[in-house]
């Protein structure tokens, strides 16, 4: 017995067809997928009862088998029923929601929520995370400035000492060698204070400046705070804001699905 | 007694077509044809289950056309067993809808509808568990999924066509499967008459056969909900009318297990498919009761739980030995008979405070003691508390798998111990919420709100009026035939061991329907 070959493959590509469209969303497109599988089937049943061609009623021997044909029959019957269901049932979809879309199951719809809520969150952590991050690495360049500063007038205070120290050892050898030139000891005296004074208001003007700067620094620092509490305040209220509508979002859902699980509560929405 | 073995099956049609003719008036005349038709299917069922222990299994070939051409019937312990379980159960259950549309003020509409739907759906039942060859097991599960179809998206409402959706398309994909695995079976052995392809598939090539067999499971396993076929369950069910949801729980997965039954034990005995039943088996009960953990509404918990305990039946039957099987057929009777009470039991609970959540509900205790009663028991039932029937039947299971004594086997036990214990965790939860704590603060002033008799405002407890007492009535009738079984332990283990050996034996089966060709 050769194997129906046309028939094999035309339900094959029939039954294929319909599965295709049975994983649709659309309850029409899967109702047209329903049809078509069906028919696949029955011609798969159909073929199952033996060759075409052969005659219904001749004896017993080479008879056409009647058994697939009635099956058959009842299957179409059968499939005609639900076809008019899933009908009904699609026009009644699109009359409640304008759509007639399969929708997913509520636990799907959960575990989305959850997750969507999951992200959120995790978003808001890892920016609050790096924020933070950034404002510690503005401190520590802070603290770096400052201490070079402080070390850079550390030596310039230090220097201007040993200049000093240096001038009075030059002072102390010049008067030494200028004992006994012959100018009187007034003289002297004068021009080493005069000299002092020199050296004095000098490093005053030094002391001032240094004074100068560290309130610059100071004061920049101050408003660099300020900025940086600004910052931190819009940033929370920013936070703030997104977790509310977030939350506001989450409990929508929730009210939805409670409303979706709960037949009851149908007809109050 | 043959022209009782079709009377399960045509009662109902005849009484859906009466309901029919007659519309939407008349409602004493419907509520006494819904309960005298099955009022008599409990009786004939166990005048069925009677002769059937008694004398073997009982054939009735529809026209007189013996077994191959013709459509037999066959009533064998098993299916008279089913038979008598299910007609209790969907008599209670239609007593629970009636009380429950009186209540409801719903005389007409429901009435036109609801009846004929549940008739057509409990004579698919009967037929399924009564039908001999495998076209007209099709046919019967068309007729319970066309039944189901209608009480599943009964007024239309916006989530019951969601949830219909899905469970329609899911009924539309395993009956095609269904079908193709008929049309390989009648190309290869040119019979669907079960009795025949015992025989025939004995002679089919091992690859042949194993295409079949799977294919067949396949199609069972999705009425069943095991495991990687079980999602559209929990979204489906708890969606639909109270009655119906309990009658859907408590009987179509069944008769998707009875099937697996069949197949199993009568046309592929002691296949290489056992080892794979086994993983489906444990699979199902674990995951089932992982989702039942996790759920926050009693139904849905409950619809977890009833995967879940799939699991335990196909467990029995995946052993393939006498004592699985008996432990098997224990276990569905107990299951249907629970599943449905506590299902029944939260119907109350939504009519009594208008919802099934159990993070709005609490205090039901001190609410409604006997509704709290009417829970407790089936759910320590379902969880296996000694020395009810959920203890019986797990019992006679983990004594099965000991005695069978390999690694997957002994896995299984441990499984299924495990899994007892989470649902004792999942109905506890549950227990603790909804009945035992004092209600939540969502509820606001606790006295106002008790005591009022409407509904008031949003999110509080919803509270009405104390349900029928039909109702409670009938649900009570559910859990007292649950534990009887406690009480019948002896004769009803006895029974089913009988019920298991006839299954494995299959001689009598065979011999009982090429009998009845003479």
């Amino acid at each position: 017995m050769s194997l129906p070959l046309v028939p094999f493959a035309l339900s094959a590509v029939l039954i294929a067809a319909g599965v295709t469209l049975l994983l649709e969303r659309s309850l029409v497109r899967i109702l047209v997928g329903v049809i078509v599988l069906s028919n696949g089937v029955n011609l798969l049943i159909v073929t199952a009862g033996g060759p075409a061609g052969r005659p219904p009623f001749a004896g017993t021997e080479g008879m056409a088998d009647p058994l697939p044909q009635a099956m058959v029959l009842t299957s179409i019957v059968i499939t005609l029923g639900v076809t008019a269901f899933l009908l009904a049932m699609a026009h009644r979809s699109w009359q409640l929601t304008g759509d007639d879309a399969v929708q997913d199951d509520t636990e799907d719809r959960r575990v989305r929520i959850r997750a969507t809520a999951g992200e959120l969150s995790r978003g808001l952590r890892d920016r609050e995370r790096s924020y933070e991050r950034l404002v510690a690495d503005q401190r520590a360049e802070l603290a770096r400035l400052d201490a070079e500063r402080i070390e850079r007038e550390r030596r310039a205070a230090a220097e201007l000492e040993s200049r000093i120290l240096e001038i009075n050892v030059d002072l102390g050898r010049w008067m030494e060698a200028h004992k006994n030139d012959g100018l009187p000891a007034e003289e002297l005296l004068r021009r080493f204070e005069e000299a002092r004074r020199q050296e004095e208001a000098q490093a005053r003007g030094k002391d001032d400046r240094v004074r100068e700067l560290r309130d610059d620094f100071a004061r920049r620092q101050r408003e660099q705070d300020a900025a940086e509490a600004e910052l931190r305040r819009k940033l929370r209220t920013r936070q703030r804001e997104a977790r509310r509508k977030l939350r506001a979002a989450i409990r929508e859902d929730l009210r939805r699905q409670a409303l979706a699980q709960d037949p009851e509560l149908e007809g109050e929405d | 007694m043959q022209a009782l073995i079709p009377a399960p099956v045509l009662l109902p049609l005849l009484a859906a077509a009466l309901k029919l003719a007659i519309g939407g008036r008349l409602r004493r005349l419907h509520a006494l044809i819904s309960l005298a038709t099955l009022g008599a299917m409990v009786v004939i069922s166990l005048i069925l289950l009677a002769a059937a222990d008694r004398g073997g299994p009982l054939v009735a070939c529809i026209g007189g056309w013996p077994a191959p051409t013709g459509i037999c019937l066959v009533a064998d312990r098993l299916s008279t067993l089913m038979l008598v379980v299910s007609s209790a159960v969907t008599f209670c259950v239609m007593l629970y809808s009636l009380a429950n549309a009186y209540a409801d003020q719903e005389h007409l509409a429901p009435m036109a509808i609801f009846h004929p739907a549940y008739l057509i759906m409990v004579a698919g039942v009967a037929d399924a568990f009564l039908s001999g060859d495998l076209f007209n097991l099709f046919v019967a599960f068309e007729m319970l999924l066309g039944g189901s179809y209608v009480l599943l998206t009964f007024g239309g409402t916006l989530p019951r066509i969601r949830a219909g959706a899905t469970y329609t398309v899911m009924g539309l994909a395993s009956s095609m499967l269904f079908l193709i695995a008929l049309a390989i079976t009648y190309a290869s052995t040119g019979t669907l008459s079960m009795a025949q392809l015992a025989e025939r598939f004995a002679e089919l090539p091992q690859h042949l056969k194993l295409l079949v067999e799977l294919t067949l499971l396949l199609v069972f396993a999705i009425k069943a909900a095991v495991f990687p076929m079980s999602a559209w369950l929990p979204d489906s069910y708890p969606t639909a009318p109270a009655p119906a949801t309990a009658v859907f729980a408590g009987l179509l997965t069944k008769v998707g297990i009875y099937s697996i039954i069949r197949l199993e034990a009568l046309l592929f005995p002691g296949g290489p498919v056992s080892t794979i039943l086994m993983w489906a088996a444990l699979l199902t009960m674990l995951i089932g009761v992982a989702g039942a953990v996790a759920q926050t509404d009693i139904k849905r918990m409950l619809s977890f739980t009833l995967v879940s305990h799939i699991g335990y039946m196909v467990y029995g039957v995946a052993l393939s030995s006498i004592a699985g099987m008996a432990g098997a057929v224990m276990y569905v009777v107990h299951h249907i008979t629970v599943q449905t009470s506590l299902f029944l039991v939260t119907g109350l609970i939504e009519r009594r405070t208008g919802t099934t959540s159990v993070d709005r509900l609490g205090g039901l205790m001190r609410l409604a003691p006997l509704i709290a009663v009417l829970f407790f028991i089936p759910a320590m039932n379902l969880s296996g508390i000694p020395p009810m029937s959920g203890f019986l039947g797990k019992l006679l299971l983990v004594q099965a798998g000991l005695a069978d004594g390999g690694p997957l086997a002994l896995t299984l036990v441990a499984g299924s111990l495990v899994t007892s214990l989470l649902t004792l965790y999942a109905v506890a939860k549950t227990w603790g919420k909804a009945f035992w704590r004092s209600p939540p603060a969502a509820a606001g002033a606790e006295e106002t709100v008790l005591d009022s008799e409407e509904s008031s405002e949003e999110g509080a407890i919803r509270t009405t009026v104390m349900p029928p007492w039909p109702m409670v009535a009938a649900t009570a009738a559910l859990v007292v035939l649950a534990l009887s079984y406690t009480v019948l332990a002896g004769p009803l283990s006895a029974l089913a061991g009988r019920t298991a050996g006839e299954l494995m034996a299959r001689q009598p089966y065979l011999e009982a329907v090429s009998g009845s060709g003479r």
